[in-house]
Order: C-alpha cells, then sequence, then structure tokens
C-alpha cells in the first residue's frame, strides 16, 4: 500500500468542488487572520488593548504552556510511532505523575523540609513524579494494550478511551475528588529573572528550560543509545525488528517508559507552574497534547515538541492578537476555539501536519 | 419493508393516541389550571364539614398510619456535592427536629440527586411527580436543574423550596418582573443573586470607592447570572466595568484573560468562580503588569478551605449568604443556629463542607409548618389541599436560622443578608471565615 | 493430568485479592454498604467485593477445552485449587485490612478509614475478624471450585439463577413498579424490603430461573428457524408479523412502566438514535467521530431558539412541527461543514479534528460573543412542548416523548437498515475496509464520506430537537464532550456496525448505568458510573471486541484467527467454514 500509484489514484477522482471549497477555507482563513490582526494593530495605536510588555508575557506563558503540552505530545507521538495507535489514557499517565508528586511535596513541605532544600526537594518530587508516570504507562501497556498489538487500530484506541475514565476515577477514588495545591515554590524563583534581556518569571524560566534539556536528552537517547535505536527499528517495521534479533516487546515496553517518564516531568513542571492537580487535570492537557502531536505530524518527535509549543502560543496570544481585533467580546472564552481552527486550519494547508512528511508518504496517517 | 413502515406509523399514531387519553385523565394533572385560578378566592377552601373538597390542585390524602411524604433534591455526587450535601442534612435535621406534622410522621424517602445540571434536574423531579403522595420538595442545588425540575413539580401540583438556588429567572428581577423559569409552586430561602451583585457593587462603589471595575465568569449559569448581575448594579451606581470576559471550566493558564483585563486597567476584578479556576487566578494575577494592585473579589463559590489555604489568596473578599448566624433562632423548632451546628457535627462527624445547611433547615420547617396549618383530618384520612398550601406558604412569616423569612409574590422568602469576608491569613483561614468587612441587607 | 498448577492458583488468588482491595481502596465497599440486595444478608457492597472470589476459583483449574481434545478429569482437586485461590485472596484483603487499621494513611487516600477496616472484618475489628476476612473468600473460592463437580448443564442453570437473582434485586425499581402498575402492590411490598429481595423471594426466583432455564434453552434459535425457515414468501410475512409483535409490545411498554421508567427510556431512546446515527459514521464508514454531540447541540439549539419565547433574539416562537426540518436542516449543513475539511484526513486525524470541532460547537453556543443569539450561558429556556392534537409532548408527559423516542428510533433504524443494505452501505463497507482499494474500484469516496457525515448528522439532529422539547431548555453543559465519548461506548458496547447491538448497548449503558448527567437505574453508582464504564469498554475491548451483539462479518474479522484454529483441529478439517484474511478492518 505505500506505492505511489494507490495514493494518486483517489487524488485523480476526486471532484472540483471539494478543492474549491478547501481553497475559499484557505482564503476566508487568511483574509480573517491578516484582518483580525490589523484590527488589534490599529487598536494598539491608538493606545487601546496590551501593551508591549503585556505582548511579551502572553507569549512566554504561551510558550511554557505549550512546553508542557510538547512534553505530554512526546508520548502519545512515541506510542504513535510504534504502535500505530494514540494512546488516549497518556494525560491520565501525566496525571498520576503530578499526583503521586504532591503528596510527596505535601510531605516535604510538612516537615519543614521544602523551604529550607527546595532544590533537593523538586527533584525528589520529580523522580517520584517520574516512576509514577513510567509505572502506570508499563502498567496500562502490559495489561490492556499487550493483547491488542495486532487487532484493528480502533480496538486499541476505544481501550484507551476506558483506560484513561478508570485511571481518572480511581485516583478520585483514591484521593478524592478535591483540587490539591502544591507547596508555594520559593520566591526566588516566583520573581522575575533577567533572561536575554528579557525579564521572564522564574518559574516560567525553569520551565522552558527544563522542557528543552528534556528535549535534549530524549533526543539523544533516541539516536545515540541501544534501546534508542530498536525503538527507531520497531517504529520502521515491527516484523523485521524482529528479524534482526530485537526484542519487540521489551522494546515497546522501553517506549511506554519513556513516554510515561517525558509525561512524568511534565506533571512536575505543571506543579511549579500551576500548582493545583487532581483527578481530572490531565483529561484536558492530554487531549491538547494529542492534538499538539498532531499538529506538528504525529510520529514525529521534533514535531511533537514544536506543535506543542505552537498549540501554547495559539491558545494564549491568538485570542488577544486575531480575535479582539474584531471587536469580539470575552475573547478568552474563546481560546480552544483558536486552538481547535488552528489545527483544521493547519491540517488543511497540511494534511499530515507540520512535520509530518515521513508518515505520509508511508501512507500511515 | 415498506409496508412495515407503514404499519409503524399507523400504530404510533395509535399509541400516541393512547398516551393522550391516559394523560388526561391523570388524577392530580390539570395543565395550566393553576394560572387560571386566582388563589385567594379559590384556596384554603377546606371546609368543616364531614367530606373533603379539594381544591383546583387537588389534595394529598393520607390514610391512616401512614408518612406524610417530602423529597429532598439536591447535588450529592460530584464536584458540587460539597454544597448539595449539607442541604439534604439540614433537610434530615428538620425533620428531626420538627417530629410529627399534624399528628403523622413524615418520610423524607430517598434523597434524590440533581446532578446540578437541567437534565439531572427532569429526571429527578419525573421522579418526584410519579409518586402523588408527595406534597413538597427541598431542592434543588443548583438553579440550572431548578429551570428543568421546578415546571414538573409545580405542574404536578406540589410545592418546591429551593435551599441554596440564586438565578434571578427562577422568581423575579426584584422590580416586580417575573423571571423566565418561574413557576407558582417555586420557593426558595436562598437568596436572589440581583442582591448579591448589587451588594458587591455597592461594596466596590462605595465602600471601597473605586470608579473602575472588571468581573470574569466562568460559564457557568450561576457565574455567569452573578457577574451579569454586578455589571449591571455597578454600572448603575456609576462605576465603569472596563472588561467583561470569561474562562472556561478546565482552563490552566489566567495570563492571556488576565492581560485581557489588564488593558482596560480596573481598579477591582470580580470573579465569582470555582476551584481549581479561581486559584489559578488568583496565582497568576501577580505576575500580569497592571493588575499587581487590584482588589480581588471572588464569591462563597471560593469559600473552601483549598482556596483559602493559598498563600496568594491573602487579601481577597469574598461575598456571600451572611452566615453569621449568631444567636439566631427558628422561631417553630426553637433550634438555635449554635445548637443546629453542633447537631451537625454530632450527626456526622463533620463540619458542613457549604454554607447552605441552615437554608436547608429552614425551608423544611417552612414546608412542614405550612402542611401543619392547612392539613385537615376528615373520618380518619389527613388531607392536605395543595393549592391551600402554597395560599399557606405564600402567608409564611417565621424567623429562621438564616434570619427573618417570608415570602414575596414570586417566592423569594430568604433574608437576603449578603456579607464580604476578607481572607487576612491563609495560614489560619478561620479568621477569615469570621472576619465581615461589608454587610448588606435590602 | 491430575496436577495441581500452585502458580496458577497463585496467580488467580492474588488477582481476586487485588479486585477486592481494589473495591474497598477505591471505596465502591463503603459506597454500596447500605443498599441492600438481598434483605437482611448481602449488600451490593459486598456482593462488588466478593463477586470475583467465586469466578477466580473456578477459573484457577479451569482448563480451556479446544475441539480435538480431551477434557481433563474432575475431581477434588478442583475444589482444592478454587479454595487455595480464594485463601490467597483473603490473605491479601486481609493484609490490606491491618495495615489500614495500623497506619493512618487518610490524609492521601481518603477512604482508608477505620470504618471500612469494620466493614473488611464484618464488624469484628483486627485481629477478631481477620480470619473471617480470610475465610469469607476462601469459601467462595472453594464454591468457585464445587461447580466444576457438577455436570455442565446443571452449572450453567445454577450460574444463571445467581446473574437472575442479582438482575432483580438491582432493578428493583423496574420489577415493583411493573408489579405495581399492574395491580399487584401487594406481592411487591412483600417481595422486596427496603429496596431489596427478601431472602425467601431470591430463593423462589433463583428456583424459577433453574426450573424455567432448561425448558427454554436453545428456544430461541429453534424459534428463529421456524420464523426464518421455510419460502421466502412465508418468510416475509413471518418478519413482518414480527415487526407488528414488537411494536404492539412496544406500545405497551410506557403504559406498564409509568412515568418514572419511561423517562429512563425516553432517554435511552435520544441516546439510541444518536448511537445509530454514529454508528454509520463509526460503524459503516469506519470514521472514528469524536465530536458527534456538535450535531446534536445544533438540532437542539435550532428548536430552541427558533420556538421559544425567551429566544434571546427572534421572537419566531414556531411550532416544534416548523422547527424540526429547519433543525434536519441546519444539522445537515454542520454535516457538510464539518465533514469537508476532514474528507482528506484518516483515522487518527479524523478523530481530533471532529473532537476539535465538537469542543468549538460548544464553546461558541456557551460564548458571551454569540449570547445574544444563544444565551451562553443562560441557555435557551421555556422551549414549548410538541404540539400534537388538543396535547402537548413535553418533559412532564414522558410517556408522550417515549412514544416520540420510539417512532424515530423505529424510523432511524429502518433508515439506516435500508441505506446498510444498499449501494451507499456497500461503498461504506468498502471505505472501511480499504479507502485505496475502494477508490480503485469506482467507488466515490467524497460523497461516500460526505453522505455519512450528513445521515449521521440528521439523526444527532433529530435528537437534539427532541430533545429541546423534552427538556424544556438547552443549556451548553448537555453538549459535553463526554456525551460524544459515551455515545461511541454505547455504539462498541453494543456492537458496532449492527443495529440491535446499539439498542442493547443503550439500553444496559444508558438505562441502567446512566449517562452523562442522566441517571440510570442504577443511580446508585453515581460516583463511579464513569469507573465502571470505563473497565466495562477495556474488558469488551479485550475479551469480545465485537460488542454484547455483534455484527456477524465484524464477529468473523476480529475472531478469524480463531476460528481458522478451530477448524485446523477439527478432525474433519473442513476449512472451507473459515473465512480467512478478514483482518485489517478500521
Amino acid at each position: 500500500m505505500t506505492s505511489a500509484a494507490a495514493t494518486r489514484l483517489p487524488r485523480r477522482r476526486r471532484p472540483g468542488w471539494v478543492d474549491s471549497f478547501l481553497l475559499a477555507v484557505r482564503i476566508a482563513a487568511i483574509v480573517l487572520l491578516i484582518w483580525g490582526i490589523a484590527g488589534t494593530v490599529v487598536k494598539g495605536i491608538n493606545g487601546e488593548g496590551p501593551t508591549g510588555e503585556a505582548w511579551r508575557d502572553l507569549v512566554v506563558a504561551g510558550i511554557a504552556q505549550g512546553a508542557m503540552y510538547g512534553l505530554i505530545a512526546l508520548g502519545y507521538s512515541m506510542v504513535y510511532g510504534v504502535l500505530g495507535f494514540i494512546n488516549f489514557a497518556h494525560g491520565e499517565v501525566f496525571m498520576s505523575g503530578g499526583m503521586v508528586g504532591f503528596f510527596v511535596a505535601n510531605y516535604l513541605w510538612d516537615i519543614r523540609f521544602w523551604d529550607t532544600n527546595f532544590v533537593l526537594s523538586i527533584l525528589l518530587v520529580l523522580a517520584s513524579s517520574i516512576l509514577a508516570s513510567t509505572l502506570v504507562a508499563v502498567i496500562v501497556e502490559r495489561v490492556a494494550y499487550r493483547p491488542l498489538r495486532d487487532a484493528p487500530r480502533l480496538i486499541p484506541l476505544i481501550t484507551s478511551i476506558g483506560i484513561s475514565f478508570f485511571l481518572q476515577y480511581t485516583f478520585a477514588g483514591l484521593f478524592g475528588v478535591a483540587v490539591k495545591n502544591y507547596p508555594p515554590p520559593p520566591d526566588y524563583l516566583r520573581a522575575r529573572i533577567g533572561f536575554l534581556d528579557l525579564e521572564i518569571e522564574g518559574t516560567k524560566l525553569a520551565v522552558i528550560v527544563v522542557a528543552v534539556v528534556t528535549m535534549v536528552a530524549l533526543y539523544l537517547f533516541v539516536e545515540k543509545t541501544r534501546t534508542g535505536r530498536s525503538i527507531r527499528a520497531v517504529a520502521e517495521d515491527k516484523e523485521i525488528a524482529a528479524l534482526m534479533g530485537i526484542n519487540v516487546d521489551r522494546t515497546i515496553v522501553a517506549t511506554f517508559a519513556v513516554g510515561g517518564a517525558m509525561a512524568g516531568v511534565a506533571g512536575t513542571l505543571w506543579a511549579l507552574l500551576f500548582r493545583g492537580v487532581s483527578f481530572i487535570t490531565g483529561f484536558l492537557p492530554g487531549i491538547k497534547a494529542f492534538t499538539a502531536a498532531v499538529l506538528g505530524g504525529i510520529g514525529n518527535l521534533g514535531g511533537a515538541m514544536a506543535g506543542g509549543v505552537l498549540l501554547g502560543l495559539f491558545e494564549g496570544v491568538g485570542p488577544q492578537l486575531v480575535l479582539a481585533g474584531f471587536g469580539i467580546p470575552g475573547v478568552s472564552q474563546l481560546k480552544d476555539v483558536v486552538a481547535f481552527t488552528a489545527l483544521v486550519l493547519v491540517l488543511i494547508f497540511k494534511p499530515s501536519g507540520l512535520f509530518g512528511e515521513r508518515l505520509a508518504a508511508e501512507d500511515r496517517a | 419493508m415498506r409496508r412495515v413502515g407503514l404499519v409503524s406509523l399507523c400504530l404510533f399514531l395509535v399509541a400516541v393516541g393512547c398516551g393522550e387519553d391516559q394523560m388526561q385523565a391523570g388524577p392530580d394533572d390539570p395543565p395550566s389550571a393553576t394560572s387560571a385560578v386566582d388563589p385567594v378566592e379559590n384556596g384554603g377552601a377546606a371546609p368543616e364539614g364531614s367530606e373533603f373538597v379539594p381544591g383546583p390542585l387537588g389534595a394529598v390524602e393520607v390514610a391512616p398510619g401512614e408518612e406524610i411524604q417530602i423529597r429532598s433534591v439536591n447535588s450529592i455526587t460530584g464536584d458540587v456535592a460539597s454544597l448539595g450535601t449539607p442541604n439534604q442534612r439540614g433537610v434530615e435535621l428538620a425533620l428531626d427536629d420538627y417530629g410529627p406534622v399534624a399528628g403523622r410522621a413524615v418520610s423524607m424517602g430517598t434523597p434524590l440527586d440533581d446532578l446540578c445540571s437541567p437534565d439531572g434536574g427532569q429526571a429527578a423531579a419525573q421522579t418526584v411527580v410519579a409518586d402523588p403522595a408527595v406534597v413538597g420538595v427541598i431542592g434543588t442545588t443548583c438553579s440550572a436543574a431548578a429551570v428543568a425540575a421546578a415546571p414538573l413539580i409545580s405542574n404536578a401540583g406540589m410545592v418546591m423550596i429551593a435551599p441554596s438556588n440564586t438565578s434571578p429567572a427562577l422568581t423575579s428581577d426584584l422590580a416586580g418582573t417575573q423571571g423566565s423559569a418561574y413557576q407558582p409552586g417555586y420557593y426558595r430561602t436562598s437568596h436572589n443573586d440581583l442582591f448579591q451583585g448589587r451588594a458587591v457593587a455597592l461594596f466596590v462603589r462605595n465602600h471601597l470607592g473605586f470608579e473602575r471595575a472588571a468581573a470574569i465568569h466562568d460559564g457557568d449559569p450561576y457565574t455567569q447570572g452573578l457577574t451579569e448581575a454586578f455589571r449591571a448594579a455597578f454600572e448603575e451606581l456609576g462605576g465603569e466595568i472596563t472588561t467583561f470576559t470569561a474562562v472556561n471550566k478546565g482552563d490552566t493558564d489566567m495570563i492571556a484573560v488576565l492581560t485581557e483585563v489588564a488593558a482596560g486597567g480596573p481598579q477591582a476584578l470580580f470573579f465569582p468562580i470555582f476551584m481549581p479556576e479561581g486559584g489559578f487566578i488568583v496565582q497568576q494575577v501577580g505576575g500580569v503588569a497592571g493588575l499587581e494592585d487590584a482588589t480581588l473579589i471572588v464569591s462563597a463559590a471560593l469559600l473552601v478551605d483549598n482556596f483559602m489555604e493559598l498563600s496568594e489568596s491573602e487579601g481577597v473578599y469574598i461575598s456571600g449568604p451572611d452566615l453569621r448566624f449568631g444567636s439566631n433562632r427558628n422561631s417553630i423548632t426553637g433550634r438555635t443556629a449554635e445548637g443546629l451546628l453542633a447537631e451537625y457535627v454530632a450527626s456526622y462527624g463533620e463540619e458542613p463542607s457549604g454554607g447552605y445547611w441552615g437554608h436547608a433547615y429552614d425551608a423544611t420547617v417552612m414546608l412542614l409548618s405550612a402542611i401543619d396549618r392547612v392539613a385537615v383530618e376528615v373520618e380518619g384520612t389527613l388531607y392536605i389541599d395543595r393549592m391551600a398550601l402554597r395560599n399557606e406558604m405564600d402567608r409564611s412569616s417565621l424567623d429562621g436560622i438564616i434570619g427573618p423569612i417570608s415570602c414575596d409574590e414570586y417566592g423569594d422568602c430568604g433574608s437576603q443578608r449578603i456579607t464580604v469576608l476578607y481572607n487576612t491569613d491563609p495560614r489560619n483561614i478561620e479568621i477569615g471565615k469570621n472576619n465581615v468587612v461589608f454587610d448588606f441587607a435590602p | 493430568m491430575i496436577t495441581i498448577d500452585m502458580r496458577r492458583m497463585l496467580r488467580w488468588g492474588m488477582t481476586a485479592g487485588g479486585v477486592m482491595t481494589f473495591t474497598a481502596a477505591v471505596g465502591m465497599l463503603e459506597a454500596f454498604e447500605d443498599r441492600l440486595l438481598i434483605y437482611p444478608v448481602l449488600s451490593l457492597g459486598y456482593l462488588l467485593l466478593l463477586w470475583f472470589v467465586p469466578v477466580a476459583g473456578y477459573q484457577s483449574s479451569n482448563v480451556a477445552v479446544l475441539e480435538g481434545m480431551e477434557a481433563p478429569p474432575r475431581g477434588l482437586h478442583n475444589v482444592i485449587a478454587g479454595a487455595v485461590t480464594g485463601l490467597v485472596g483473603g490473605v491479601v484483603l486481609a493484609l490490606f485490612a491491618i495495615v489500614i487499621n495500623a497506619f493512618d494513611l487518610r490524609d492521601v487516600f481518603v477512604p482508608f478509614s477505620l470504618k471500612l477496616v469494620g466493614l473488611l472484618t464484618y464488624g469484628l475489628g483486627v485481629p477478631e475478624g481477620l480470619p473471617y476476612a480470610v475465610l469469607a473468600p476462601a469459601a467462595l473460592g472453594l464454591v468457585g471450585g464445587l461447580m466444576h463437580l457438577l455436570p455442565a448443564s446443571v452449572r450453567r442453570r445454577v450460574i444463571l439463577a445467581v446473574e437472575w437473582v442479582v438482575v432483580v434485586a438491582l432493578l428493583e425499581q423496574v420489577f415493583s413498579q411493573i408489579l405495581r402498575q399492574i395491580r399487584l402492590e401487594v406481592v411487591a411490598d412483600r417481595v422486596f424490603t427496603l429496596k431489596a429481595l427478601e431472602w425467601w423471594a431470591a430463593l423462589a426466583v433463583a428456583a424459577l430461573v433453574a426450573a424455567v432455564a432448561e425448558r427454554t434453552r436453545g428456544g430461541f434459535g429453534r424459534m428463529r428457524e421456524r420464523l426464518f425457515a421455510g419460502d421466502p414468501r412465508q418468510r416475509t410475512r413471518n418478519s413482518a408479523w414480527m415487526a407488528v409483535l414488537v411494536l404492539v409490545f412496544l406500545i405497551i411498554i410506557p403504559q406498564l412502566l409509568g412515568s418514572l421508567l419511561s423517562e429512563v427510556l425516553a432517554n435511552v431512546g435520544l441516546f439510541l438514535l444518536m448511537g445509530l446515527g454514529l454508528n454509520i459514521v463509526v460503524g459503516l464508514a469506519g470514521m472514528l467521530d469524536l465530536g458527534y454531540v456538535a450535531f446534536f447541540a445544533v438540532g437542539a439549539y435550532t428548536v430552541g431558539v427558533l420556538t421559544s419565547p425567551l429566544s434571546p433574539r427572534f421572537t419566531l416562537e414556531w411550532s416544534w412541527w416548523a422547527a424540526l426540518p429547519v433543525a434536519i436542516l441546519t444539522s445537515a449543513l454542520a454535516g457538510l461543514l464539518v465533514g469537508t475539511p476532514v474528507i482528506r484526513m484518516r483515522g487518527d486525524y479524523l478523530a481530533i479534528v471532529t473532537l476539535g470541532f465538537g469542543e468549538i460547537v460548544r464553546i461558541l453556543f456557551l460564548s458571551d460573543w454569540l449570547s445574544t443569539t444563544f444565551g451562553g450561558a443562560q441557555g435557551v429556556q421555556n422551549i414549548p412542548g410538541i404540539p400534537l392534537g388538543f396535547t402537548e409532548v413535553s418533559g412532564v408527559g414522558p410517556e408522550g416523548v417515549l412514544y416520540f423516542a420510539l417512532f424515530f428510533v423505529l424510523l432511524a433504524a429502518w433508515i439506516s437498515w435500508s441505506l446498510q443494505e444498499s449501494r451507499i452501505g456497500r461503498a461504506w463497507t468498502a471505505l472501511r475496509e480499504d479507502e485505496t482499494v475502494a477508490a480503485a474500484m469506482g467507488i466515490n469516496i467524497v460523497r461516500a464520506k460526505l453522505n455519512a457525515f450528513i445521515v449521521g448528522a440528521i439523526l444527532a439532529g433529530f435528537a437534539g430537537a427532541l430533545f429541546a422539547a423534552k427538556l424544556g431548555s438547552v443549556f451548553p453543559s448537555s453538549f459535553e464532550l463526554l456525551v460524544s465519548i459515551i455515545i461511541l461506548v454505547v455504539v462498541i458496547v453494543g456492537g458496532m456496525g449492527n443495529i440491535p447491538g446499539v439498542a442493547v448497548g443503550a439500553v444496559v449503558l444508558i438505562g441502567v448505568l446512566g449517562g452523562p448527567n442522566l441517571p440510570g437505574l442504577l443511580a446508585e453508582f453515581a460516583e463511579f458510573k464513569l469507573l465502571i464504564y470505563g473497565a466495562l469498554l477495556v474488558f469488551m475491548m479485550l475479551r469480545k471486541p465485537e460488542g454484547l451483539v455483534p455484527s456477524v462479518r465484524r464477529s468473523r474479522e476480529l475472531h478469524a484467527d480463531e476460528l481458522t484454529q478451530d477448524a485446523w483441529l477439527d478432525k474433519s478439517g473442513t476449512l472451507a467454514e473459515a473465512p480467512g484474511g478478514g483482518r485489517g478492518a478500521g
């Protein structure tokens, strides 16, 4: 099915009106985008709307939120790369890290260790969060996905929706439904820090830096280590990888573990940035990360990270930049509309996502 | 196949015919009779003779030895359970305190859940009206549920008294115009949002002396209605609403919405939303240029420990119903507010998690005493005329746990007292919970 | 062959212990301890705690017998295996009780209270109650093992009897309501105490089921054979009669159930209507739509805005009948608008994009921006019912809504059945199997996909129109993502691609467990509803991915391997029965 002829065939049969419709959508999108931005710029010149400083904060907040989406999206993308299905429950993997991390953080706060030695505390929280997320990811793979290795791909997807509910309400039952607040980070992190001529809130800077470091580490892991090479081999072709002596089961477990670890890191960053966790914390970020993974071109790790950051920016800046220009009231309420519309438009312009050529060529999307 | 389709259509029409017949023949289901009958002339017509003649809404017959049936419909699961569970317990405590009504025991039946949604409210109301022996309902917890539940309950001739609905649509706009969802059988002991909106506006405009304020809601009918009421009242007082916007439930990054708000340069920010979004706003507001010094005001939805314990919630004002029950005493059961709270803790092993247990208690007492006054016993059978009960509810006047209670013509019966609290110390939130800095009574 | 597989027993024992500990740890034991099932011996909490033990006790020594193999002898070793399995599970549970008793973990684990210890030790506490905590599961495991000793037919009857007793006790509401409706209040009052079945009544039900079970076994198959065999004309006549019978039954049902159960069934009808629509999109055409609720919302809001006197922008106050065609039109248009951009996308991309569309629609209805038309957070209120002759069908009389829902469901079922068997339906199937090949075969992919989207959207629009009239108000909160997911679950648990399957799914999930914002017959499960939904979904996917009532084709696809294997084991070796190479759907 990978032959070019097979994919070209339907293209020849497409009637023109769909193409014209999509073209109209594209043109309309561009016109509205420019119109909206122009409106906002005019407002800015008249001294209305956010100041330059405020725009900078919006961008930074968008990138910080987006970095977190990106970290979660990595898990979606990796699993998709190897198994070819969307692990809907990955948001809950992220939530379990944040939740378990909370209890560790809370204990450290109670024994007054958090204030006195914050760096060590947050490392302990990070370790427990990574451990919890990895464990949940691996257990879920073992119990729910391994028996479905060869099933049609809708089946594991639906299973993962079930797992998602199951994990959410198990956590609700075990730990209660109330929102749990992490102890506050120390003042030096909450203050604004000068960075490359920019004043950035410490926590956001920390989140962005950690996300970048994690991404680099993941890149090195996938490119340089033996396990990483196995993961890439299995993603290319399971059968051939098995013939080459790669233990496919173990590689898949490793994939889930690495994806879980990334989600665990995101869980701790979440704690630094937002501090509140509850059993539904994972649901919406999970969906957003899924969106980010698709936006960047699913299966592509760099694309997942880029898609996350872009989505965060769309959400953070988009409503103010585009919608406010039309004089729409309450634009912040519409930020998910902006995010999902951006997704639809990106896919209309580029049906395989921003960086998704490789997969599109293989007809896997 | 086509023939089968035709047959099914015919049968369908026949079936609807049956349904109609049954609906029309229903004993206590007089469609729209309620509005046609003047309550004062026809109500309370319980003759003293040996035979009981029911009024236009029919009557409940309680045979010898049977119990009087009322129901509790509250949000007892999900996020809102913290509000609904104390309501239900307030009903239970009132039943215990009041004792028998007209010589009969009163049963609350199985507690019903309104799920804080119109769908859930309608389903619960359906359960209630399926039993024609039910006299009245204490509920619902959420206004959205009441909008769907009230028509059913009212059409069945029953009364419902809500302990924590606050939407103006359910009663009136306080200026004599009936609310869009008003039903003749609907009453409430909770306040009308319009009072809270006005109270917060007075607080911001006159007490704090601010001219510019912004408001944020979260798309919930309650928060949206309240911010709308605040906006109207604040503008009426000569203030300016710089931004009126909303977040979505589930949002975490509030920088964008706060930047939108900051652009207008407000002195105060009113956001009567829930956890966790309310927590995210107070945590992130300090980092937004232009809002560092803005005064933050929330509603009783954030009068919860996990909000007030946040270090950033220091200095936040919390508006809500007056919960300083002090030495209030329910004039019918004689129960004092302190005594009721002690009884609550003794019975359920915890402090009430929501603020409306007193409202639920008073609502129940109000219903029971009204039943007591209209019930007529003829040859061992107790008759409760539904129309007479409504008229009696309209005339209710008592001192409750929450203060004086008497109903206006649209069913607003509560004391309508609003207070603003000031959270001074997140490490000891009991101080903040009792630190009233402003109060309002219409 | 008679060896006791120690590892297997341990594994099943640990699993049973895990299931019991989980049930207790998430708070289900405590939450359902008050709900009695069999008066005065068994509560729902303990049933949920212990039900898995006899199953594990049975399974721990159960050997799958494939065709061509000889069944291993049964005997004492089965019983011992069961008992040991139960014992292991009991030890795990007792350890759990000891831990919560010894350490105060309530700050972290909310349900780990001393009350839970009391429940786990049958009110005796640690250590007095520990022997019971261990022995009760052991005894139940032993019962499970004993089942091996019963002849197969007796075993089946016992299991069936137990199942029925549980069903009758759980659905007390239905049974007592029906008894009341046919004026047998006396029986209902005697049989049920505190919503629970009296112990003697439970025994009676069990005896009755066991007695009847054997007689009707295979009865359905025979009836079906008799009905659908013979010459085609006879068959047509028979199916017509069947249809009439079913209809008469459906007409009587609301009268028999009373308004309360009619309300539940009316909700089932609404979800079934949507389920049938989604079944076309997902089950037939193979496109995973996670934003299906959008069309439901469009239908409901169209009717609301056009008919309500309080509609924020319009003062049309149309009748429902006039608004219905518009609602169908707008939802079809929405289907077209959503469908066109996603036509080129496959599988997972389609899922997230449709999900996005669903959220976009909900947020737009909710937004302050469009609140001058759609009412924003306050929704549209005072929506009139459906005028019909002299009366009005609305939520006040759920029987009327139920008839409407049933009528639309039958219509929808008929439409989807006809479509399924038509050229369009075959195009969808081809599309689902392999898009590229379908295109190569000359199927117009664009048209087939849009057809599926539009038909699905129209059915959801119908449901929305009915929903608005029933509820009398529409709020954006009724159209959350969860609704889309629950409809999908209904379709999948019932049996994707199969109309009766979707019906069974809707009755079981929406009617019994309850939908989003809707209580089902088991309203008690409220907090744990989605936990059970999730567990059920995973279990179904692992064990029975074709659904409760599978469509023949899907079932073949999903079990192709097993069929092949069975055929291979079959001594006659007729491979012809095994349709091969059906994999690769979706």
